[in-house]
């Protein structure tokens, strides 16, 4: 009998993969909020209410300067966005987020509202790895969230696969890490083997809060700001975890998939 | 009841609380426990640089309370691991946090590698911790063989280092050494509330925030002597089930993916989305982040709202059920999860394991049931318990314990009480103890906070359900096959950043 109910059950359920990047991208929780953007220009004279506010110090006015925030630090607890009074940091609603370069996550200045969106890999690399990418993940002293919605990528509904991507057991089989966490102290050789092992040309993406700057543990002794101090980081995902249509936009992005589609 | 007994999600002052001797208090444990109580928490306070106070909260089941002991100890005490098994954890951290030798522990090694604290006796914090290089456990033999796996581990999770002692296949012993997640968040929390105090209470384990968040609020409820709005306690109740509904339902899915029987792991996969996104739908984050604030919870829910979450766990109900319904009636599965992975009950009992792993060996234990608090002192969830304390066992409290948290989010989402959500949260008073509880997904979460003469916490106290439950999966492992031991970890999923904190 379980035979025949595991056919019917197959049969019931059909494909639930999603059409993205193919058709929309499928929206996110009304809550969410997705991005943020900063329009420093509208800020009030002498006005740092969202200074004190932001619980990993994201945001700094540096004397009478312009309002910085650096969305690599950030959780996204809009505290920043309820505080200010002149609606000077909105939320966005974008769950595009990921920058090649870390200066690329710092808002504020004119020209700089939002985030400068990665850009996709240049000739040889995309190359090699456009159609290919095989990445070995290495949890660094974070909180588990990013591991686990980026586990929910690999579920039917998103099928990671279909796009060539895939994690592997071994940093000798893969082209590049994907890292999550500040990097503790005691997680810190560990790192440095793994990321030796991988054989070059690598890439290396720090994903979330933490692997970017340390997040919610940033400045405690026993971590350090993310991946970025200890080994060069390719490709930065904000998020306090990102969601996984953040994650995925942002690896899409670096491989030149979203180019000329619907979901982009 | 006598002043130093309490309720969880109560405080009382520090004064009350007894001081006695080592030798008394270490009498009085082991009569408790004896007597059916459990150690919910043990720690050192460092004091000055010669001596550290022992604090000890044990929970009664049977009263439905707890109570609060101290005892002040230099350098060395009389190690309870020999006639109380699961203080051995507790003990050991004392030692590496607060440089007490418990004289006579029977395996006396780091839990974390993390430097002592600062007042702590013969504190060095100048030399270098090498994580995992300690002693192990090892067989002699000519064809024993050992295997060691980890920091780094084959699959996307978290760190830890596993050796095994093996015969051929066959695993006689299992020993784990963790630390790698360590980042330092009790000692974060000192001198707190800080700004940002609830968002690493949050990120204490990623996939247990509403659990954590819930025990640190509650904590910080209690110390400043404030109810939650019932609106509020409702909403926490949801969100925490919430959490439960999709980590089992993941671990379900998982299980079957460990043994190759995909039918159940993607469509379990899938569930598993569906219910971070019903948790998304509370707050924007699949997670639960920023939900739960301190005095009630940041974002209502309409009815619109509720009835869109009610329809949706309709759907996933059924979906769950036909899902699942696979693993029983597969008889391969069967096979799979029956005989592997066996914990005896009493050595769920001795080590005092809790949560699911402990209720698969027929332990009837549930914070939501013993300790009630919040909106568990008025809509109670039966404990869901199973005799067989094999990876079957613990497959099956969760589908239990899937279905009953379905149907009372179900419950509650139609008669949600109204008023508000939220209500003003004065400072914490000065000199308390406040016990929290909670349980969450994975077993009893405790955390103990101490407040100073200045209102801030002295102390801080983490106890995450994979505290007690490690060990659980080391003795599981024993005489199995090395490669059974992703189906034995995963049906425990134990966190490493609870534990490392």
């Amino acid at each position: 009998m379980f035979a025949i109910d595991t056919i019917f059950h197959r049969l019931q359920r059909g494909c639930q993969t999603m059409r993205y990047p193919d058709g929309p991208a499928p929206a996110l929780p009304d809550r969410h909020g997705g991005g943020l953007r900063v329009d420093s220009a509208k800020c009030l004279p002498g006005c740092s209410d969202c200074v004190p506010v932001c619980p990993t110090r994201a945001i700094t006015r540096p004397g009478k300067g312009r309002l910085k925030l650096d969305l690599g630090n950030c959780i996204f607890c809009a505290a920043c966005v309820e505080a200010c009074p002149a609606k000077a940091i909105t939320q966005t609603g974008d769950h595009r987020l990921a920058a090649r370069r870390r200066e690329d996550l710092q808002l504020g200045p004119p020209g700089a509202e939002q985030v400068r969106l990665a850009a996709a890999l240049d000739g040889k690399l995309l190359r090699l790895f456009g159609r290919s990418l095989r990445l070995r993940q290495v949890s660094a002293g974070g909180c588990n969230a990013c591991e686990a919605d980026t586990n929910v990528l690999g579920t039917i509904g998103w099928d990671l696969g279909r796009f060539g991507i895939q994690f592997v057991a071994s940093p000798r089989h893969a082209d590049g890490l994907l890292i999550t966490g500040p990097v503790s102290r005691n997680m810190e050789l560990a790192l440095r083997k793994t990321y030796e092992a991988v054989p070059d040309p690598k890439l290396v993406i720090a994903l979330g809060a933490c692997a970017i700057a340390g997040g919610p543990f940033s400045g405690l002794p026993p971590v350090h700001h993310g991946a970025s101090g200890l080994v060069p980081v390719d490709l930065f995902i904000p998020g306090c975890p990102p969601h996984p249509l953040t994650i995925l936009d942002g690896l899409l992005r670096m491989l030149g998939k979203l180019e000329g589609k619907a979901g982009a | 009841m006598a002043a130093n007994y309490l309720h969880n999600g109560a405080a009382l002052a520090q004064t009350v609380i007894p001081l006695l001797s080592w030798a008394e208090l270490r009498q009085h444990i082991l009569a408790e426990v004896e007597a059916g109580a459990r150690l919910a928490a043990f720690f050192g306070q460092p004091a000055t640089r010669e001596r550290a106070r022992l604090v000890a909260i044990l929970a009664h089941p049977g009263e439905g309370n707890l109570s609060a002991w101290t005892a002040n100890v230099d350098k060395s005490f009389n190690s309870l691991t020999p006639d109380c098994p699961e203080a051995h954890g507790f003990e050991r951290e004392i030692w590496e946090q607060c440089g007490l030798k418990p004289e006579g522990h029977p395996w006396l090694k780091p839990v974390r590698f993390q430097p002592p604290k600062s007042a702590s006796p013969g504190a060095d914090k100048t030399a270098p911790i090498q994580p995992g290089v300690t002693d192990y456990f090892q067989m002699p033999g000519p064809e024993i063989h050992e295997v060691a796996v980890g920091p780094v581990q084959a699959d996307i999770m978290e760190p830890g280092h596993f050796r095994f002692q093996c015969h051929g296949e066959m695993v006689y012993h299992l020993e784990i050494s963790l630390g790698y997640q360590h980042r330092g968040v009790e000692r974060a929390l000192l001198n707190g509330p800080h700004r940002r105090s609830l968002h690493q209470a949050e990120t204490l384990a990623g996939d247990t925030s509403i659990g954590h968040a819930t025990a640190y609020c509650q904590a910080l409820e209690s110390l400043a002597g404030v109810q939650v709005p019932a609106r509020a306690q409702a909403l926490r109740a949801i969100a925490l089930e919430l959490e439960r509904l999709a980590n089992h339902t993941g671990d379900l899915g998982a299980l079957a993916g460990d043994i190759g029987y995909l039918p159940t792991a993607a469509g379990c996969g899938r569930l598993r989305d569906d219910f971070l996104n019903l948790t998304a739908l509370l707050c924007g984050s699949r997670f639960g982040r920023n939900f739960l604030r301190p005095g009630g919870v940041g974002y209502d829910v309409d009815e619109a709202r509720a009835g869109q979450l009610h329809d949706r766990l309709q759907q996933a109900a059924k979906d769950a059920a036909s899902a699942v319904a696979l693993l029983w009636n597969t008889s391969s599965v069967r096979a799979r999860f029956e005989n592997t992975g066996h914990l005896a009950r009493e050595a769920a009992l001795d080590l005092g394991l809790v949560g699911p792993a402990a209720r698969a060996c027929g332990l009837a234990r549930d914070v939501r049931h013993e300790f009630p608090a919040g909106l568990y002192r008025f809509c109670q969830i039966p404990i869901a318990t199973f005799h067989t304390g094999n990876v079957f066992g613990r497959a099956q409290v969760r589908w239990l314990e899937i279905q009953r948290s379905l149907a009372f989010v179900q419950e509650q989402l139609k008669a949600l009480p109204a008023g508000s959500i939220q209500t003003q949260l004065p400072q914490p008073g000065a000199s308390l103890a406040a016990v929290s509880l909670v349980e969450g997904w994975r077993g009893e979460i405790c955390h103990v906070a101490l407040t100073d003469a200045s209102r801030r916490f002295a102390h801080y106290k983490v106890v995450d359900p994979s505290f007690h439950n490690w060990i659980g999966l080391a003795l599981a492992l024993r005489n199995q096959q090395i490669s059974d031991f992703p189906l034995c970890c995963r049906s425990f999923n134990l966190s490493c950043c609870g534990h490392d904190l």
